[in-house]
């Protein structure tokens, strides 16, 4: 599903490499752990994986594209295959919640009758069912990130990436959020996630790579957050 | 000097169709040519959503030198191209052409104006689900941007039947060339104020549909 071969990526301000010469494989259907300082490159490794940067070296596939090499205009459709939550939700303010996952499948150009029949179907997948009319200001940060989680999954992409989704949540509502994802995972949709929340790596006991200033210091198949710390 | 309406109510009839034709025309034609113009200027700024700026600096720098030309100036210099295209530099058609090529420009400018007004946080957000340029401008950019158009090409319209009254410089017809040969030109104050008095009425009809028009979008907005 994602494979890195060997990838650095110098940023044209800095003269430290964000990620140094890293091989990352991940099979489909696999939960994943992203962890690391701020700063250790986690946030390039999703960049890289959306083509919103390109290697300086190295090759980067996510399911069948070649991502560092495709023409631009076919940018779209890689990311139509990756849905993405982030730690500050990005919901759109003016639109309901219904709205806003419709939202996602109204840009990429899908017809009004499969809109109205999927986006019930996903807001009742995560929970939200009745919540369709209300506005995000309405809602609890769980409950936005929920919208946000069935906006990133509406489009049944192959693959979620999470960049923190639970760095503005009290432990319970992450726990929930957690048990959404896992669900979303068992569907065969790999998850990718980004965290520093170190209670949530320990409990889930899944794959966890780490990063250090740029490189793969830890790959464990069912890991804890803070080996040896 | 009485105004001898007999024979001038099929001149000013004649003279409001003309008016409502070319003011018609331009909105319609250079209105259109005007929103991917500025459509153009928007998407290829830099940070626009495809970025170019080779494309971009050339629209810019033609925008800039075509839009702040007076229109009497404008209808006059662009007469060759008026020739080539119409085939006659006098008349309402070679005016509704210069009518339009003098729309377009600034029209332009108004709708990268509310382009712009679109808050980046949403293209953006669509960028990253996947939707393509195209999906961008189409379901995102025109859609987003209609409410504060409508008013935009309100404003146009009230602009194009001003620009539209110097057509008679150039035997375009209309209710200025009226105005201006039954009114001014024999001192008569009557028929330059039934001109006024229609074009007044005219543009508040705009004004009336186009405030009713945006409103009803903006609310369902």
């Amino acid at each position: 599903m994602i494979r890195l071969e060997e990838v650095s990526k110098v940023y044209k301000t800095s003269t430290r490499p964000a990620l140094e010469n890293i091989s990352v494989e991940v099979d489909k259907g696999e939960f994943v752990f992203l962890i690391g300082a701020s700063g250790s490159g986690k946030s390039t490794f999703l960049r890289l994986l959306l083509r919103e940067e390109v290697p300086s070296k190295g090759r980067v596939y996510v399911a069948n594209f070649d991502v560092a090499r495709m023409a631009r205009r076919r940018v779209p459709r890689l990311r139509q295959s990756i849905g993405c939550v982030f730690q500050d939700f990005r919901l759109l303010a003016n639109k309901t919640v219904a709205e806003n996952v419709a939202f996602a499948l109204e840009v990429i150009g899908k017809p009004r009758h499969t809109i109205r029949k999927v986006v019930p179907e996903v807001l009742e997948l995560v929970g939200l069912e009745g919540k369709a009319e209300r506005m995000p200001h309405e809602l609890s940060g769980g409950e936005q990130q929920r919208v946000a989680i069935a906006r990133a999954f509406v489009n049944r992409p192959l693959m979620l990436l999470a960049d923190e989704p639970t760095g503005n949540l009290d432990p319970d509502t992450s726990q929930d959020i957690m048990l959404l994802l896992e669900r979303i995972n068992r569907t065969g949709t790999t998850v990718l996630m980004a965290t520093h929340d170190h209670s949530i790596v320990d409990s889930m006991r899944r794959r966890v790579v780490e990063l250090d200033l740029g490189r793969v210091i830890r790959d464990d198949a069912r890991g804890v957050y803070g080996v040896g710390r | 000097m009485a105004t001898d309406w007999n024979t001038l109510w099929p001149v000013l009839l004649d003279s409001v169709g003309q008016t409502l034709w070319m003011v018609a025309a331009t909105l319609v034609v250079g209105g259109f040519l005007g929103l991917l113009l500025g459509i153009a200027l928007y998407i290829t700024r830099a940070g626009g959503i495809v970025p170019n700026r080779v494309v971009h600096t050339v629209l810019n720098v033609v925008v800039n030198i075509v839009r702040p030309i007076p229109f009497i100036i404008f209808i006059t210099a662009i007469g060759p191209v008026t020739i080539a295209v119409v085939g006659t530099q006098l008349g309402t058609g070679a005016a509704t052409f210069a009518l339009i090529a003098a729309a377009t420009f600034g029209i332009s400018r108004i709708v990268e104006q509310n382009l712009v007004t679109i808050d980046p946080g949403v293209i953006e957000a669509a960028r990253a689900m996947g939707a393509s340029p195209w999906r961008i401008v189409t379901t995102l950019l025109v859609p987003e941007a209609l409410g504060p158009l409508i008013l935009g090409y309100t404003f146009v319209f009230v602009a194009v039947v001003d620009m539209s009254a110097v057509a008679g410089a150039i035997g375009g017809g209309g209710l200025g060339d009226f105005a201006i040969v039954y009114g001014y030109q024999r001192f008569d104050w009557a028929v330059t104020g039934v001109a006024v008095a229609i074009i007044v009425v005219l543009v508040q009809v705009a004004q009336f549909t186009g405030n009713r028009l945006a409103r009803r979008v903006l609310r369902r907005g």
